[in-house]
């Protein structure tokens, strides 16, 4: 657990798809790294045979009743989205150079 | 009338005594000669408020049935979704976006007669301990409008301390509506994990997130949690049970019960005054005949690393939803690669990206058991920890925070500000119910501040937090000291 190298940094905002400024970059390097110094106090924390809390409170997955039932109408869904075409979602280009 | 209590309010409403529409006029003009200053509300819901009001009077005069909270003035955070009211999570990467549903809260609320005054100010997707951290605007204690109202619920507890909202919603994760309640000299209550319905609330970190009131007394917050709490088939992880009701807890004495007291928490880092404060609560508590016990929570110093992996990780998942194509703002962009990266960059502030970097850096493919797994293992030794203690006591008695609320810009590091959250963090992971309850003041010369109490219960276990929450208060620790300019 030890501090972040720059390379990390910018391998991580493109894995979270999160655009970074220079600043940002720097910055997030530094607080970064001190916030992981400090985790490092779980690493020599006995945890055999402890099994991993994934729940506050233990339960089955519940299932619903398989009925139809009313949801949005695709006009209520749609209403925020930023650029549309009829019942559809305008995104530009997935590969550069193409057309949106 | 902006001081009357929840249950005063609904049945002079009930009882005719006064129209709906005079308590939201009220409210509304409180909040517009005073919000100015203090900040509380991102958006007021003025013509919504008083259709409703008009609704619940015109209801009670030809004879009709008005639910518990019939024209109490409730404002929201602003992660609970609203039907045709901006909702932004403090974000700037919602402005402006306007949900097409009301979250299940928000439903029983109106069901039950609760008029939404606004939504409240908050840190950013609740990722703050003093709603510094919202992307438009800060909010003032009204305690000190030099300091903080703490976070990330702080809108809500400004408001319901000024008198702004008769009560309030609020979320807490790692302790966002008790810290808040405890810098604002009100009462905040997380409920058990499950029993209040997260369909609707704005995703932070879902295995800790939950939603509760923020009142002036432990009997308003109690009305309220009766009104939103119980199952939900809408939310997966809701609990299936039977709401919970308050009214004997509300009147039952304390004589006899166990309150331990953990020293893990009676640390270097506690404040004096605070701990003066705390001191005086345990006298209160022992004159009431509880029973005061040691006990240990041996993991408690690990709360604050599990929490800070186990959030963010759980958070940079939830927040992938926003990448500019379905909701929310959107960059210019070349291509979707683009576009995700610059409406990203672009709508979230500082907290958020560092906290996304944090979680996508602890889920990275050959970090998960260095981090996500080891944190998820010593959550179960928390967890451990409490289940030993309340084989022991019935209810554990700690401060809700290391200090009272700090200064604006207090917090010149991220660690600076998550080491606040220290004494909150342990009943998120753990799942358990918790409260913040008054306990006092600090002395004059160090500001008059507020000193909040936390109870920390059994699981589900409401009922014993708010009867020992209401020894608290009967011990007057407070006196009826208000905040000054909000009379």
């Amino acid at each position: 657990m030890a501090n972040l190298e720059r390379k990390e940094v910018d391998e991580i905002a493109l894995l979270a798809r999160l655009h970074l400024d220079e600043g940002e970059r720097v910055a997030m390097q530094e607080e970064l790294g001190a916030i992981l110094e400090h985790f490092a106090v779980l690493a020599g924390v006995d945890t055999t045979d402890v099994a991993p809390m994934t729940h506050a409170v233990p339960m089955d997955l519940p299932l619903r009743d398989d009925d139809v039932v009313r949801s949005l109408t695709v006009d209520e869904a749609l209403r925020g989205a930023p650029k549309r075409d009829g019942d559809f979602i305008v995104v530009p280009a997935i590969l550069p150079g193409d057309q949106q | 009338m902006y001081d009357w209590s929840v249950a005063d309010t609904a049945r002079r409403v009930k009882a005719g005594e006064i129209d709906a529409s005079e308590v939201v006029e009220s409210a509304l003009a409180r909040i517009e000669k005073h919000d100015g200053d203090l900040g509380a509300y991102l958006a007021i819901c003025t013509e919504k408020a008083r259709s409703d009001a008009m609704m619940i009077d015109a209801t009670r005069k030809v004879g009709g049935t008005l639910g518990p909270l019939a024209g109490v003035p409730i404002a929201l955070k602003d992660n609970l979704v609203t039907k045709d009211t901006v909702t932004t999570a403090g974000s700037k990467i919602l402005d402006g976006w306007i949900p097409p549903y009301d979250a299940t809260v928000v439903e029983r609320l109106r069901a039950a007669g609760a008029i939404i005054i606004g939504k409240t100010n908050m840190d950013e997707f609740g990722m703050g301990s003093s709603t510094e951290r919202s992307a438009f605007k800060p909010t003032k204690n009204p305690w000190d409008t030099t300091r903080v109202p703490g976070g990330s619920s702080g809108g809500s507890a400004a408001a319901v301390a000024a008198g702004l909202a008769c009560a309030a919603l609020g979320t807490d994760t790692g302790g966002s509506i008790r810290q808040p309640a405890a810098f604002c000299g009100v009462v905040g209550l997380k409920p058990t994990y499950g029993l209040v319905s997260r369909w609707g609330v704005i995703a932070y970190a879902s295995s800790l997130d939950q939603v509760g009131p923020l009142g002036r007394s432990v009997e308003d917050c109690a009305l309220v949690l009766e009104a939103i709490a119980g199952h939900d088939h809408r939310d997966s992880t809701s609990l299936v049970k039977l709401a919970p009701s308050f009214s004997t807890a509300l009147t039952q004495d304390v004589k006899g019960l166990k309150v331990g007291l953990p020293k893990e928490y009676f640390v270097d880092a506690l404040d004096g005054d605070v701990k003066a404060a705390l001191d005086k609560t345990v006298v209160a508590l022992r004159e009431a005949g509880v029973e005061i016990v040691d006990v240990a929570l041996p993991h408690t110093h690990l709360a604050l690393a599990a929490y800070y992996i186990v959030a963010p990780a759980e958070a940079s998942s939830n927040l992938s939803r926003y990448d500019g194509v379905r909701y929310g703002t959107r960059a210019e962009a070349t291509d979707l690669l683009d576009l995700y990266m610059k409406t990203r960059g672009a709508g979230f502030g500082t907290e958020v990206k560092r906290r996304i970097m944090l979680g996508t850096y602890a889920l990275r493919s050959g970090y998960y058991d260095a981090y996500y797994k080891k944190a998820q293992q010593v959550r179960a030794l928390i967890k451990r920890d409490f289940d030993e203690a309340f084989a022991k006591v019935d209810v554990i008695l700690t401060p809700t925070t290391p200090t009272t609320a700090f200064a604006f810009g207090a917090k010149a590091t991220p660690m600076d500000m998550y080491l606040g959250d220290i004494f909150t963090l342990a009943c998120n992971l753990a799942g358990l119910p918790g409260m913040s309850v008054p306990c006092g003041l600090t002395p004059e010369a160090s500001g008059g501040l507020p000193v909040g109490a936390q109870l920390l219960g059994k699981p589900l276990d409401e009922a014993t937090l708010v009867r020992v929450g209401r020894a608290i208060e009967k011990a007057n620790l407070v006196g009826d000291a208000r905040p000054k300019g909000f009379a």
